[in-house]
């Protein structure tokens, strides 16, 4: 067993873990390390030949390879950021000792000084929401389906549903029908998408597939392949409505019900995790709770857009090069952030003030229902700290507010973003 | 017919009972073939169920269930070893709410003394709540049975037939059993797709087919009812919601609905009773979901809903007499039943096997002792039970081992490829996942489903649009419309 040491290691070589290499090196780590266990860097963003990515970012649309390559690059010409592939972390402890498994170096051992978590997450599945009836084949999560695709080749179905209108579900229902599959409906539990609005017009509408919007699945039916679904209607409490029901004939269904950031290692070392995102609880530096770990990206919480998931690497990347070199100052304020009224999720759940701190702290957002003209308001008790006014706010949109690090030095010790109708 | 084979005894059925009797019978010098008529073995009743070895208090005195259930409990201790099995004896509890209960408990342990139980014991509330604190604070006492414990049925069946293999048996799957020969009220043989096979024993272990199995040979003397039972299972997550076996108090018709863990540190729930006309049908419903999740509160209030990974449906083999069906027909000579295998039937399998060969004997088969019988099978490699070291060793001999292909649960791509090339092996997805667990995890096969199906097509080299889940037409995917972009498969 050979063993290593690195000041910065990065589990994960998707889009975040990509960006934390980078901005660790560039902020001065030494020697950098990405673990990523499939055979190439990029993460998901390989399976996602679609263009859209990196509007933001680049001010380009590229698609998922393009956007990852750009990445990709800047890694490889930095000298000292080190790859391992096809590795898989079997272990992580408290003292920041990583064992990992490859078919080339066996098990090996890592020490760190700073990791950051960047595992990003994995699909909701048909256990998960309890969908009866039988469990033939034809029945796949979308982004299985994606893999199937577009990465080998292959088709999972000629005449298909999908249950669920987050962006995976949306992108899918467009490959397929530009496969030449039929995609008889795309079926949503919610009143509205959970997808971006934009995807909902370009990969639903521009191929007139129709988007069933408080609908389920009630039933799965046939014994080898599946054969086709029942369906039905559901009312506010998302309980189908009897006589509503009809049924689809279909030869596969594709699951796009959520996604739930992979914190296995995470969990299992003992960091604290937000029931709300499923992701560890981290400061604006994406430190968790435990010194010197950091996460990013959809380990955090699942992002819409991956310029975001970038960023939020970027900021990882630099503050565990800070940490690791200890260059990270005394905290002299601590303050807790929270949602209410409307904000179902925030990011980061707590923000500890530094001595000099300047920069303003970006706050992630995700609202719980669609709603319009609604002010989002930064409160610290009574007092409002920053107002925006929101034409409208959509679960499947992530809401990006910047608050001033003066305001938050005289701010109580926990503020809550709440929508003001 | 295309090819025809000889032997002298034919086994129908290669579920737990089939598999059993298959390695019981390999003790003697006969020739023996077992038919399947899916591509895996245990796909029927032994694939889903409770998984558990019942103690045996159970059964009415002196039935064959009960008779076979304390003998098979016993058996499966050796088998253990023997086999490397998936077995562990935890004990388990059967909880009473109210006094009536615990009437019934004391009835229960009077029985399970009766046949043969042995350490049975009422334990109090307080003793009840230190083992299980998650229980139901309701509970007023619980019946402790020691012998209890859980397995994984679907590789005890593996393991009894890759030793039955190992010992001469041959075992063909996809060969269903479409007619039996009589001639003279004696068995000749069996029609399949893949031939005709001559034999004069037919040992009919057909599970829920089996009546239909024996009709073939014109013996109509018993009926099977096939009889739906629906679980939820949870993720290792909540594994330690309860820490064994938890049975309600039963009822005159069903064990009731428990809460318990398996072998492999999940939760299950289940499984309700419901009587079905079709016996195929394994659709999970919206109202036994309700069933089973109002009887597992009863025994655990907070359940963790959210936790669930996935749920299925079993079909009991039930016969019209309400106890097992194990006896040579007295219609045709050379058809031996083994039928209406029903819980306790896992138990019970190694049990009935012994009576089968008995039966056998007193039929006049000769069952001379076969001496290069080897009762052991070589113990499976987990990766993810070895300690660093171990794992190190085993990837030094195959790299393959440093491949984790189900991140869920640890399985590497060189146990894989190990399972499809062992005797019997996996020639579907879903027959490595009952192997060795990928796919049965939190992630249900989202990541490495896609990378077991092109191991399959590069092992078995055949395409990926041939690759099944499970049964014989249950092909995944197709190949792309031509036009499209082609990539080619590598993993």
């Amino acid at each position: 067993m050979y063993e290593q040491n690195f000041q910065v290691v990065i589990i994960g070589g998707g889009p975040a873990g990509l960006a934390a290499a980078v901005s660790a090196s560039d902020n001065g780590a030494e020697r950098v390390l990405v673990i990523e266990r499939d055979r190439e860097l990029g993460g998901i963003l390989q399976q996602c030949i679609h263009n859209g990515f990196g509007l933001h970012r680049f001010k380009e649309e590229l698609t998922g390879p393009g956007y990852a390559g750009r990445y990709i690059k800047m890694v490889q010409e930095r000298s000292n950021i080190t790859v391992l592939l096809d590795t898989m972390v079997l272990s992580v402890t408290e003292n920041k000792t990583i064992v990992g498994v490859n078919p080339q170096d066996g098990i090996f051992q890592i020490t760190a000084k700073a990791i950051i978590f960047a595992m990003g997450c994995r699909e909701r599945t048909r256990g998960a929401i309890r969908t009866p009836g039988t469990r033939p084949a034809g029945v796949l999560t979308a982004g299985a389906a994606q893999r199937m695709v577009n990465m080998e080749g292959y088709l999972p179905g000629k005449k298909v549903v999908i249950l669920g209108s987050g962006d995976i579900g949306l992108i899918m229902a467009r490959r397929m029908a530009l496969e030449g599959t039929r995609v008889e409906a795309v079926l949503e539990i919610m009143p509205y998408s959970n997808g971006l609005t934009r995807n909902v017009v370009q990969c639903l509408q521009d191929y007139n597939i129709p988007l069933y919007l408080a609908h389920t699945i009630l039933k799965i039916h046939g014994k080898e392949r599946i054969t086709g679904v029942t369906c039905a209607k559901v009312d506010q409490n998302m309980k189908p409505i009897a006589g509503t029901e009809f049924y689809l004939e279909c030869d596969c269904l594709l699951l796009s019900v959520g996604l739930i950031p992979e914190n296995e290692l995470s969990r299992e070392l003992g960091i604290q995790i937000d029931g709300l995102t499923s992701g560890p609880i981290v400061d604006q530096l994406r430190q968790t709770n435990m010194a010197g770990f950091f996460a990013a990206g959809n380990v955090v919480h699942v992002h819409d857009l991956v310029d975001f998931v970038s960023e939020e690497g970027e900021i990882a990347g630099k503050y565990a090069t800070a940490y690791a070199k200890s260059e990270i100052g005394a905290v002299n304020k601590v303050v807790a952030v929270t949602s209410a009224d409307g904000v179902r999720t925030v990011v980061p759940q707590m923000i500890n003030l530094h001595e000099g701190d300047t920069l303003p702290i970006r706050l992630y957002m995700r609202v719980g229902k669609t709603e319009r003209n609604v002010k989002l308001a930064i409160m610290s008790g009574a007092q409002i700290l920053l107002e925006k006014k929101l034409a409208v706010a959509k679960p499947g949109e992530m809401i990006v507010v910047e608050v001033p690090s003066d305001k938050l030095k005289t701010s109580d010790d926990k503020i809550t973003v709440i929508l003001k109708r | 017919m295309k090819n025809t084979k000889k032997t002298d005894i034919v086994i129908i059925g290669g579920g737990i009972v089939g598999t059993a009797i298959a390695r019981e019978l390999a003790k003697y010098e006969l020739d023996i073939v077992l038919l399947e008529q899916h591509p895996d073995l245990a796909m029927g009743t032994t694939k889903a169920n409770s998984a558990i070895l019942h103690a045996g208090f159970d059964a009415p005195e002196k039935s064959l269930k009960a008779l076979l259930n304390v003998r098979g409990n016993e058996l499966y201790r050796s088998l253990k070893d023997e086999l490397d099995l998936e077995l562990a004896v935890t004990g388990s509890l059967v909880v009473a709410t109210n006094e009536t209960e615990m009437k019934t408990l004391t009835e229960l342990e009077q029985r399970g003394k009766n046949n043969g139980v042995a350490g049975l014991k009422i334990i109090s509330r307080d003793q009840v709540l230190v083992r299980e604190p998650n229980l139901s604070p309701d509970i007023v006492g619980a019946l402790y049975a020691p012998t209890g414990g859980m397995m994984w049925p679907f590789t005890a069946a593996l393991a009894f037939a890759e030793n039955a293999i190992r010992n001469g048996v041959e075992v063909l799957t996809e060969c269903p059993v479409t007619g039996i020969k009589v001639d003279n009220g004696k068995v000749v043989g069996v029609d399949t797709p893949q031939g005709f096979i001559t034999a004069n024993y037919v040992i009919n272990a057909a599970g829920v087919h089996a009546d239909d199995i024996s009709r073939m040979a014109s013996d109509d003397s018993f009926t099977i009812t096939p009889r739906k039972g629906e679980y939820i299972l949870f993720d290792k997550s909540v594994g330690s919601l309860v820490n064994t076996i938890i049975f309600p108090t039963p009822s005159k018709i069903s064990k009731g609905i428990l809460v318990s863990q398996t072998i492999h540190g999940n939760i299950f729930i289940g499984p309700n009773a419901a009587n079905s006309s079709d016996k195929e049908d394994v659709a999970t419903t919206t109202l036994g979901m309700k069933e089973i999740i109002a009887g597992a509160r009863r025994l655990v209030p907070n359940l963790p809903l959210s936790s669930a990974i996935t749920q299925f449906t079993g079909v009991r083999a039930v016969a019209d007499s309400g106890d097992f069906v194990i006896r040579a027909s007295t219609i045709t000579q050379g058809l031996i039943q083994a039928a209406g295998i029903q819980s306790p039937g896992l138990t019970s399998a190694p049990a009935i096997a012994e009576m089968v060969a008995a039966i056998l004997g007193n039929q006049g088969v000769n069952l001379t002792p076969k001496r290069s019988f080897n009762p052991i099978n070589p113990p499976r490699v987990a990766f993810n039970q070895l300690d660093y070291a171990g794992k190190q060793a085993i990837i030094a001999k195959n790299p393959l081992h440093g491949r984790i292909i189900c991140r869920c649960e640890t399985v590497t791509e060189g146990e894989i490829v190990d399972a499809i090339h062992s005797p019997c092996g996996a020639r579907t997805v879903d027959g490595i996942k009952r192997r060795l667990r990928p796919g049965a995890g939190r992630c249900q096969g989202g990541f490495c489903g896609p990378k077991i199906t092109t191991i399959l097509a590069r092992e078995l080299n055949i395409p990926i649009t041939a690759v099944r889940k499970d049964t014989a037409e249950s092909q995944m995917f197709y190949d792309k419309i031509p036009g499209g972009c082609e990539v080619t498969a590598d993993v």
